[in-house]
């Protein structure tokens, strides 16, 4: 029983570490600017996590394995443990999971603790049951005032626009958020009934959008193409579909959509649709 | 200082042998309204098993949706006509069932058995105590709590709309849970009401059993049982009660607030301007995120209250089937301690990513870190324990075992979730079920299978059946393995949780709903697979259960040649424990191999004098600073 334990435990041990080094199941390949950065840190953290893991499983099946009771009458060694291996070990295993967190703060730090950079383009999002609303300032480069009160699901309102600012007049709201590549977009994330959750997978970003709360976040995206965007926070029956899209766009495509007045801006988006398939 | 201790216990002696009480004779006091501690433990285990069962099925359910999404399951179309018209699952019904099989497990299981249960049969006899500090209080926990238990069963047929209970996730999050029913999401009306008063009435059972612990643990310790002397079972049940008693309260807080926001028109958890698509929300004034700050307050001690258990019960299983002192007796009891006062200060790593502000993520993220270290020092001390062991691996061995092996892998990857930056990508896909599922869910229910084995012989006087207990280990930690490693996988990929279905079935050929979910299919269909064999699997425990209950092998008083005081006592014990006799403590919970003693085990209770080569023996070890407690 001994013995079997322990070659299922190195079993399982192996087909684990397997699962992870195969390939077949990985990040998608990143399109971020802080991506790289996150997939090394990924990387450190899951090497640590194989060692210790591998470590201690093949340590139990050790075990497991060499100190069955033979029935030879001999007794088990008499000892109630070892304070210096105590220390050893608490002492060693901090410095590395501390070691760890730190390293970890990088990433965080780029994206959550600094300022959006200046030449960011603003999109203010507005999520609901079941869909992502992008706004868009137009050509002024100002967003038109929202009111809650004006929120008409039935006049295709879903963000509130107050049509009596002139700013508002050639702001586009569309289901897609579109960006520049290379250039850093900066987004104030809402919601307006529930908690929801913006999620890109390639990007390696998410963030919730959370009723009452603005949340600001940036990111660049640094490679052309349409991606997938998923709520990640259950949000109600409709959850595992509310889906949208990133476009990424060229520099030139991206000028010339969003000097487009209001009224072509949807179906400019449509035919880009065509031309960028879904990446992933 | 240990004459002292001495000497006040046995002032308690003669105390407690002052109200030695008589059995009840009648039915309803000796079985069900009881105050003694042994059948209230059945109780609570028996409660645990009736929401296990329940649970596992709601899981499979929900595999079966999500493998096989479309599929008519004739069988649920007659159970629930509206829920699963023709027998197809909706995606609301799915929602329900996550919900209830998150609520039902994490609450009426893993808090109920190994602490209600275990804890409330074994803590008292394993200190000497011929029962709780407040029986009648016990028993007050035991039938709160099986109040809860019929209002959740009551959410389940009172949801309406087909649903089987509230469709926001055990966590309830707010506004979905607070304003849902204006959205117009079922489940999220009298189902929801139902749910947050069983939690809540959950919450008040478990402070009257945290309390009734800690009283019993501290003042009716018997002569010679000194708190470095006790079982780590007993501390971790301390433990486990310490936390429950300052989590719980702000579970209920939250509870009482979330259901006065829900009916009665305030607004602690729901801000304003929220619209419905066509009128605004007449709420103005709260913050969703102060109930994920109060109920992750609740939410991660949790965690260890389920776990802590079910480390004591693996110390002290693996030590007695080693047939070997437990490796660092102290520095256990302090890692266990660590991690129950850590514990109160991570709960921000469930909210990375919920827009609180990032400097909290920062400092959370060290914090949770740091968690590991305990938890490390507690492995390591395992594997030192089975080092130059003499291993017997019966049933609740091969179970204790499982315990390690699982708490290793499903404990390592908080280094990965603990990392806020790391969060980014893997926060709510299934990399956090995978995780969370084997470390407190399975590691957990391992140490409940191995307590149920190792103490079934005392609890029921008959062995359970060592072959079927066997067969029952063997498929369950290769599909529980087999089930959670992969979900690993589909967390790196992106899969995301709480996801009804991931694609659709339109002529026979699978379209994903997002492309990027493609890699996971395989994984998907082998996990479900998996499932459902486990499942199936668990028959054999329930049958042996019963089976041995009534027809198992007759045990005698100390079938593992345990050291402990419960294997001291008749078997079952008698109704006050020890027939009325205080036992004395002369040395610690796990002298085995102990050189020059006549068998490789030294009870508790053996006195000194009697064995002179004992007391030698173990007098020779005080220089290295294991006192007279035998722990070093």
């Amino acid at each position: 029983m001994g013995r079997a334990l322990a070659v299922f435990i190195w079993v399982m041990t192996i087909l684990s570490v397997w699962m992870f080094l195969s390939g077949n199941w990985w990040f998608p390949a990143a399109i971020s600017e802080h991506g790289p950065a996150y997939d090394r840190q990924f990387l450190l953290t899951i090497a640590v996590v194989g060692v210790a893991f591998a470590a201690a499983q093949v340590a139990l099946g050790y075990a497991v394995w060499r100190y069955r009771d033979t029935g030879d009458g001999t007794r088990a060694v008499y000892s109630h443990g070892n304070n210096r291996m105590e220390i050893i070990w608490t002492v060693v295993t901090a410095a590395i999971f501390i070691t760890l967190a730190l390293l970890g703060q990088r990433v965080w730090y780029s994206l959550h603790m600094t300022p959006a950079p200046a030449n960011a383009s603003q999109v203010r999002v507005l999520a609901q049951q079941f869909q992502w609303n992008f706004h868009y300032p137009g050509a002024d480069g100002k967003f038109g005032r929202t009111d809650p009160a004006k929120i008409s699901d039935e006049t295709i309102n879903y963000i509130g626009l107050d049509a009596s600012d002139p700013a508002a007049a050639d702001d586009a709201v569309v289901q897609t958020l579109v960006t520049e590549v290379n250039r850093p977009v900066s987004m104030i994330l809402m919601a307006r009934d529930v908690t929801h959750s913006f999620w890109v997978p390639p990007l390696r970003f998410k963030q919730d959008a959370v009723p009452g709360l603005e949340v600001p976040v940036h990111f660049t995206a640094n490679k052309t193409g349409r991606y997938e965007i998923a709520c990640a926070e259950l949000c109600g029956q409709q959850h595992y579909k509310m889906r949208s899209y990133m476009l990424v766009l060229p520099k030139d495509e991206y000028d010339a959509l969003m000097a487009l007045p209001q009224a072509q801006f949807q179906a400019r988006v449509t035919e880009l649709y065509k031309k960028y398939p879904v990446t992933y | 200082m240990a004459e002292a201790d001495n000497e006040s216990e046995f002032e308690h002696e003669q105390h407690a042998a002052a109200h030695h009480h008589e059995p009840p004779h009648s039915f309803i006091r000796k079985y069900i309204f009881s105050i003694d501690h042994k059948v209230i433990g059945i109780q609570y285990l028996l409660l645990a098993l009736f929401s296990v069962l329940i649970g596992m099925i709601m899981s499979v359910l929900m595999r079966m949706n999500m493998t096989w999404p479309g599929h008519a399951w004739p069988i649920l179309g007659t159970l629930f006509p509206t829920g699963a018209p023709g027998g197809v699952m909706s995606p609301e019904f799915y929602l329900s069932l996550v919900t209830m099989h998150g609520t039902m497990m994490v609450f009426f299981v893993l808090t109920t058995a190994p602490q209600g249960g275990f804890g409330n049969y074994f803590l008292p006899i394993q200190i000497g105590a011929d029962d709780m500090a407040f029986p009648v209080l016990n028993m007050l926990s035991f039938w709160v709590t099986f109040v809860g238990l019929v209002v959740l069963c009551a959410a389940i047929f009172a949801s309406g709309n087909g649903v089987l209970g509230p469709t926001g996730g055990w966590t309830g999050y707010p506004p979905l849970s607070a304003i849902g029913h204006l959205l117009n999401v079922p489940g999220q009306g009298m189902g929801l009401n139902l749910w947050v008063i069983s939690i809540a009435i959950f919450c008040v059972a478990s402070l009257l059993g945290a309390l009734n612990f800690i009283t019993t643990l501290l003042n009716l310790r018997t002569r010679g049982m000194s708190l470095m002397r006790m079982p780590l079972t007993c501390w971790a049940w301390f433990t486990t009660a310490v936390l429950a008693l300052l989590s719980f309260p702000v579970l209920l807080a939250a509870g009482i607030l979330l259901l006065l926001d829900h009916n009665a028109g305030t607004s602690f958890f729901v801000p304003s301007g929220l619209s419905n698509g066509t009128t605004l929300i007449d709420h103005a004034g709260g913050s969703p995120i102060l109930w994920q700050h109060l109920f992750w307050f609740f939410g991660h001690p949790e965690v260890y209250i389920a776990i802590l258990p079910g480390m004591g019960a693996t110390s002290h299983i693996l030590s007695t089937f080693a047939r070997k002192p437990i490796f660092g007796y102290r520095a256990m009891v302090f890692a266990m301690f660590a991690i129950g006062l850590l514990g109160f200060f991570v709960w921000g790593h469930h909210m990375f990513i919920s827009g609180m502000s990032p400097w909290t993520g920062m400092a959370f993220s060290v914090l949770t870190l740091s968690i590991g270290v305990p938890s490390a020092i507690k492995t390591f001390n395992w594997l030192g324990t089975l080092w130059g062991a003499r291993i017997r691996f019966t049933t609740p061995m091969l179970f204790a075992l499982g315990f390690v092996s699982l708490f290793v892998a499903g404990g390592i990857t908080g280094l990965v979730l603990g990392q806020s930056s790391l969060d980014l990508s893997m926060h709510d896909t299934y990399f956090v079920p995978g995780h969370f599922h084997l470390v407190m869910g399975v590691a957990a229910i391992f140490g409940m299978f191995a307590g149920t084995y190792f103490w079934f012989p005392k609890m029921f006087g008959r062995m359970m059946d060592e072959r079927i207990g066997r067969l029952h280990f063997w498929p369950t930690i290769i599909g529980v393995y087999a089930i959670f490693i992969p979900m690993h996988a589909m967390g790196l990929v992106g899969l995301p949780r709480r996801y009804s279905q991931f694609w659709e079935v339109t002529n026979g050929k699978i379209e994903f709903i997002y492309h990027f979910n493609e890699p996971t299919h395989p994984l998907i269909v082998f996990v479900t697979w998996a499932a459902i064999l486990t499942a199936i699997a668990q028959v054999l425990f329930v049958f042996n259960f019963f089976w041995s209950m009534f027809k198992g092998k007759k045990a005698s008083d100390n079938p593992w040649e345990a050291t402990t005081l419960e294997w001291t006592t008749a078997t079952p014990p008698p109704h006050d424990n020890f027939g009325g006799k205080v036992p004395s403590v002369y040395r610690g919970a796990y002298e085995f191999a102990v050189p020059g003693a006549p068998a490789d085990y030294v009870m508790q209770t053996t006195p000194d004098e009697t064995d002179a080569n004992v007391a030698a023996s173990v007098s020779s070890h005080q220089g290295k600073g294991n006192g007279h407690d035998g722990h070093g």
